[in-house]
């Protein structure tokens, strides 16, 4: 593991993409400057480390598959938007919470312990091709944003939260 | 084993278990030096190989999801989380 200490050059230039992004998708980052450029720290030392920018709140594999789901934004960032006010980190947070008008609390875990997962990966790769549906194009789903799309293929890019195509998953 | 140990007062045998780059991991460790308590933590994500399985096992016997920050005191009550109140209380404080 190699970590040279990423810049403050570096954190600002991050932090401005991110944010614009943001509020482009109608997401809103952390108003607290401070907590958040840590937290952006804490992105691009993974990146460094991983190659992709996992979650700084939760221990990396180091295995991108493994760690897709919390490439950042995670798969569980708008369910814990919605329930909490916060993504796990509370990079992200509601509109509620950036007026003020509810406070920031610890967000539990959703992620599914190892074990959860390892066997909701063996049943999504189980069977595959024609039996999955008699449509006449197969539907892909961003597991970031839930956007589906009839394609052939996902986009390489989800139109709506610009998650990469790795990110998708057959619907039907 | 990658354990840094922060003086301070005795309030029970206090381990944290925490990610370098996380902000409420961070935030714990603040909050167990402003409560001037003195407390062993391990930065797990700089850990590599036989000391990093070691250490994910003894979090995983005090919280089986095994998220940061984990707080141990006296080797059975375990704090997920950053919670202030929890941990004053934990404390006797």
């Amino acid at each position: 593991m190699t970590d040279s200490e990423p810049s403050q050059e570096e954190v600002e230039n991050l932090h401005e993409q991110l944010d614009r992004e943001a509020e482009e998708m109608g997401y809103h980052l952390n108003p607290d400057l401070d907590f958040t450029r840590s937290l952006i720290r804490g992105l691009l030392v993974n990146e460094r480390r991983y190659g992709y920018h996992s979650c700084p709140c939760r221990l990396a594999s180091g295995d991108r598959d493994d760690d897709l789901d919390i490439i950042c934004p995670c798969d569980y960032r708008d369910q814990d938007l919605n329930e909490y006010g916060a993504c796990y980190c509370a990079l992200y947070v509601s509109e509620e919470v950036l007026a003020g008008e509810r406070d920031l609390l610890a967000v539990p875990e959703r992620r599914p312990s190892p074990e959860v997962r390892a066997r909701a990966t063996k049943a999504l790769s189980a069977p595959s091709g024609e039996a999955f549906s008699t449509l006449p194009y197969p539907v892909w789903r961003c597991k970031v944003c839930g956007y589906l799309c009839a394609k052939d293929e996902p986009p390489g890019v989800c139109p709506i939260c610009k998650a990469n195509m790795e990110r998708f998953e057959r619907f039907t | 084993m990658g354990f840094e140990r922060v003086g301070g007062e005795d309030r029970g045998e206090i381990t944290l278990y925490a990610l370098s780059t996380c902000v409420w991991c961070h935030k714990t460790k603040k909050l167990l030096q402003d409560l001037g308590a003195e407390f062993r933590y391990v930065y797990v994500d700089l850990l590599e190989g036989a000391d990093r399985d070691k250490t994910l096992e003894e979090v995983k016997r005090h919280n089986p999801n095994i998220t940061f920050p984990t707080t141990v005191i006296d080797g059975e009550k375990s704090i997920i989380g950053f919670k202030e109140r929890e941990m004053k209380e934990a404390l006797g404080l």
